[in-house]
């Protein structure tokens, strides 16, 4: 598969939220404001690219040459229980101002099931390095454009005046429904 | 708080997907058919039992600063466990799930079962609440994917309900018709309790 087409579908044609329907948790919980919405898609872009990239080389490096494939759900949650942790430090000590915009979303990272969802894809499509690295880099720029245009679209839904059994949640739902409609015209893109 | 209240808290009260709204991931996911739905709840019921049990169990020796990285790894543990044994005896069911099985280690319902409740409970109280709300999860999520299923196929667990000349919706087994069913219940989940608290 050429990088070209592995960026086009993890950006568009299979975005992570709107057709895998992966990180809805942070994608209907972090999403009230662009700014916040926008903060949360630069924490997951860095720790997904980077969490890819390392569960590809633990798997490869340790867990097949030890021939300990099943242990791969145990492995790569911690490995990235532990980055998430490593990188949250490191932006601390380093950024003190990144830190401030980014802090907060980093602990809930390690929950965010795009994050592990796109290290077992890289495994389960038999990517190598240089693909594992595009394609963890794509699924997050896709997680981020979902996010921050839903966040907008939600922004106007607040001055809206919406039946009061849909405020919150449902009228959410509804929105993601027909972002996930329009997604679909990508399907045959590639 | 006795053990039957803690029971009717996770299956209806407190609902995983219905009142707390968490584990959204799978509940979107797999609910195109009642098979999945009903596949994926019991599995991850089956971990929630098991991890609420064993991190009740440890509860007293483990410190509170590490306490996360120890309750992903319980949890990380028996979702291995259930991925193998579905993998063993149910192999369609394993196909139909896909890479969903093995998240169902970072499902929030779970860590947030052995955080709010069975760091804090004895054995048997956690157990029982592990029961409840993976039931509770259980039974919302092969209400929708029943739901899914019968307007999105025109069929439930598999067998053709409507009638010869029924189009299926197709749009509805896909994701975009996941956000709309689910959106479409909690709304009238909300509607019913509304109502019952202003009477």
């Amino acid at each position: 598969m050429s990088l070209f087409v592995i960026i086009v579908s993890g950006i568009l044609i299979n975005n992570y939220v709107l057709s895998r329907i992966l990180g809805i948790c942070p994608f209907l919980g972090v999403s009230k404001q662009v700014e916040t919405a926008a903060g949360m898609s630069m924490a997951v872009t860095f720790v997904m690219t980077l969490a890819g990239t390392i569960t590809w080389l633990a798997q490869r490096f340790v867990l097949d040459r030890l021939g300990l494939e099943y242990m791969q759900t145990v492995t790569f949650i911690l490995i990235i229980a532990a980055l998430v942790q490593f990188v949250e430090m490191v932006i601390q000590k380093t950024s003190p101002t990144l830190y401030q915009s980014l802090g907060i979303y980093l602990p809930l990272i390690t929950t965010n099931c795009a994050v592990l969802g796109v290290s077992i894809l890289n495994i389960k499509e038999k990517f190598g390095l240089i693909e594992t690295i595009v394609n963890s880099a794509a699924s997050a720029i896709g997680f981020s454009l979902a996010i921050i245009l839903f966040a907008g679209i939600r922004e106007r839904l607040e001055l809206s005046n919406i039946p009061e059994a849909f405020k919150g949640f449902p009228i959410a739902l509804f929105t993601a429904s027909l972002m996930s409609l329009a997604f679909l015209g990508f399907a045959g893109l590639v | 708080m006795n053990v039957r209240k803690v029971f009717a808290d996770g299956l209806i009260f407190n609902n995983p997907i219905l009142v707390q709204m968490v584990g959204m991931c799978p509940t979107l996911a797999v609910s195109n058919t009642a098979m999945n739905g009903f596949g994926m709840g019991l599995a991850a019921t089956a971990v929630l039992i098991g991890s609420n049990i064993v991190i009740s169990m440890l509860r007293k020796v483990t410190p509170d600063e590490i306490r996360i990285p120890i309750f992903i790894v319980v949890i990380a543990t028996f979702v291995t466990m259930i991925e193998m044994v579905v993998h063993a005896y149910f192999t369609a069911l394993y196909d139909a799930l896909g890479i969903f099985l093995p998240l169902i280690v970072v499902n929030c319902i779970i860590l947030a079962r052995a955080e709010a409740f069975a760091f804090k409970n004895s054995v048997f109280k956690s157990a029982v609440d592990g029961l409840g709300n993976g039931l509770g999860f259980t039974l919302a999520l092969t209400i929708l994917a029943a739901i899914r299923e019968l307007f999105g196929s025109g069929s439930i667990f598999g067998k053709t309900v409507m009638w010869g000349s029924y189009e299926p919706m197709s749009i509805i087994v896909q994701p975009s018709g996941g956000f709309l069913v689910l959106g479409l219940l909690l709304a009238i989940f909300a509607t019913f309790t509304a109502k019952k608290a202003s009477v």
